[in-house]
């Protein structure tokens, strides 16, 4: 049950978006219509199921303090901490690379749908967050981080899927002039964040 | 022809992120690591000043080997020079303001990915000389910083009555009466709604709507 507890916090009580603003530049970039909004969400999620399990592999056996004791007893005081920052980005763009590569040889139908938007996702900020979240809170196997990685980002999907379907209907609107386009974006995610707040608190 | 070492344009360069073309609300650059954590100045003043040194340092380092970068990997590139220069700014704030690191947790980290960085690397650093590339990266990360400072400054003023940790609010405005057996406060709250992350978005969209409104050239059309 465990892991539905982390899948379903991972998707609306700790929102990528609404709880943390992760990958904002992106979400707003790409929210004016709905077809986009829904390939670079896909892509989103299948990056950060991903990258999140390779980088709690690399997390839990070099870079945690005392985790390259398997090298043998010498190491077992090694703690490369301070290179996690760099492993985890250097992790990123070279998946970012592998996986567009991949999708190009073998789904072409998937890459042209996606094409465009996978190689933005190496400087989304979601991603690189995952990688974080998933050190600091410190999952005690990689099925629960793959878990976690998998709702921060039908979260995130969610959220761009929502905004793009609300900015699609708002050009009908007598919206303010100089809140047009950007300005209300900002306003209506505050507002949807407020909603999601009601999820707060919940212990499931 | 020689241009002069602080030209009008070379002012330009510092003056327009700061307005017209300010990175959050106008570029839409670096949105994601700035909302977090402006819930009180002191975080914000902190993030700005790690941004200004990140910006600085890396537009300068990529400006000096934009010739010698391919093309092809550039974006690694780019990444790993702001990446190692996190990792600096990092261990830095853990050894002298563990407090402030506390605080700001991953979204130091994020500053690799902040979009500002990456933009100005890529649409600038990359095909000017060193010295505009240093005014450009100052232009823009003091054009993120008042922002931040801004949304921080409201946040906190009104969300828990203090700046920088000092009470602003004077405590006899909390003053509390007793009526017919019930305590109530009469003459001010903190907006508990400030401290929340989607007042964040909202504060920030209430200033573009300001900006936007004094310079009818920035409206957007759709």
């Amino acid at each position: 049950m465990d892991l539905v507890n982390i899948f379903i916090k991972g998707v609306f009580i700790d929102n990528m978006i609404f709880a943390y603003f992760l990958g904002m530049c992106s979400y707003l970039a790409v929210s004016k219509t709905v077809t986009t909004a829904n390939g670079l969400g896909l892509a989103v999620i299948f990056v950060l199921g991903i990258t999140v399990p390779v980088n709690y592999i690399l997390e839990t056996k070099i870079l945690k303090a005392g985790a390259l004791q398997w090298l043998g007893e010498n190491f077992i005081d090694v703690d490369l901490n301070v290179l996690s920052l760099i492993m985890f980005i250097a992790v990123v763009s070279a998946m970012v690379q592998l996986v567009e590569m991949i999708i190009e040889k073998f789904s072409p139908a998937l890459y042209s749908s996606l094409g465009i938007f996978l190689p933005l996702i190496a400087v989304n900020c979601a991603i690189l967050g995952g990688a974080l979240f998933m050190q600091e809170r410190q999952y005690s196997t990689i099925i629960e981080a793959t878990s976690f990685a998998l709702g921060s980002g039908v979260g995130w999907y969610l959220a761009i899927v929502a905004i793009a379907a609300i900015r699609e209907k708002i050009r009908y609107s007598n919206v303010p002039p100089p809140l047009r386009g950007l300005g209300i974006t900002f306003i209506i995610t505050g507002l949807m964040g407020i909603a999601f707040m009601c999820f707060m608190g919940i212990k499931i | 022809m020689k241009k002069s070492f602080f030209s009008k344009q070379h002012q330009r360069l510092i003056t327009d992120p700061m307005g017209d073309q300010n990175p959050i609300t106008i570029q839409v650059l670096g949105i994601c690591s700035a909302l977090a954590i402006t819930t009180q100045l002191a975080n914000a003043l902190v993030m700005t000043l790690a941004v200004i040194f990140v910006m600085i340092s890396a537009s300068m380092i990529i400006s000096i080997l934009r010739n010698s970068i391919p093309n092809r990997i550039r974006i690694i590139v780019q990444l790993l020079v702001v990446a190692s220069l996190v990792a600096l700014v990092d261990q830095i704030l853990k050894a002298f303001l563990p407090d402030a690191s506390d605080k700001l947790s991953v979204f130091i980290g994020l500053i690799i990915t902040n979009c500002i960085i990456m933009g100005r690397l890529e649409a600038f650093a990359m095909g000017n000389k060193v010295w505009e590339s240093f005014l450009d990266a100052f232009g823009n990360a003091i054009g993120y910083g008042w922002i931040l400072v801004a949304v921080a400054f409201v946040r906190e003023l009104f969300g828990s009555g203090k700046l920088m940790g000092y009470q602003i609010i004077p405590l006899s405005w909390y003053d509390t009466m007793t009526v017919d057996g019930v305590e109530k406060s009469f003459v001010y709250f903190n907006n508990n709604l400030m401290i929340l992350p989607p007042m964040a978005l909202i504060v920030v969209g209430l200033i573009i709507w300001v900006q936007r409104s004094k310079n009818e050239e920035l409206i957007e059309n759709d």
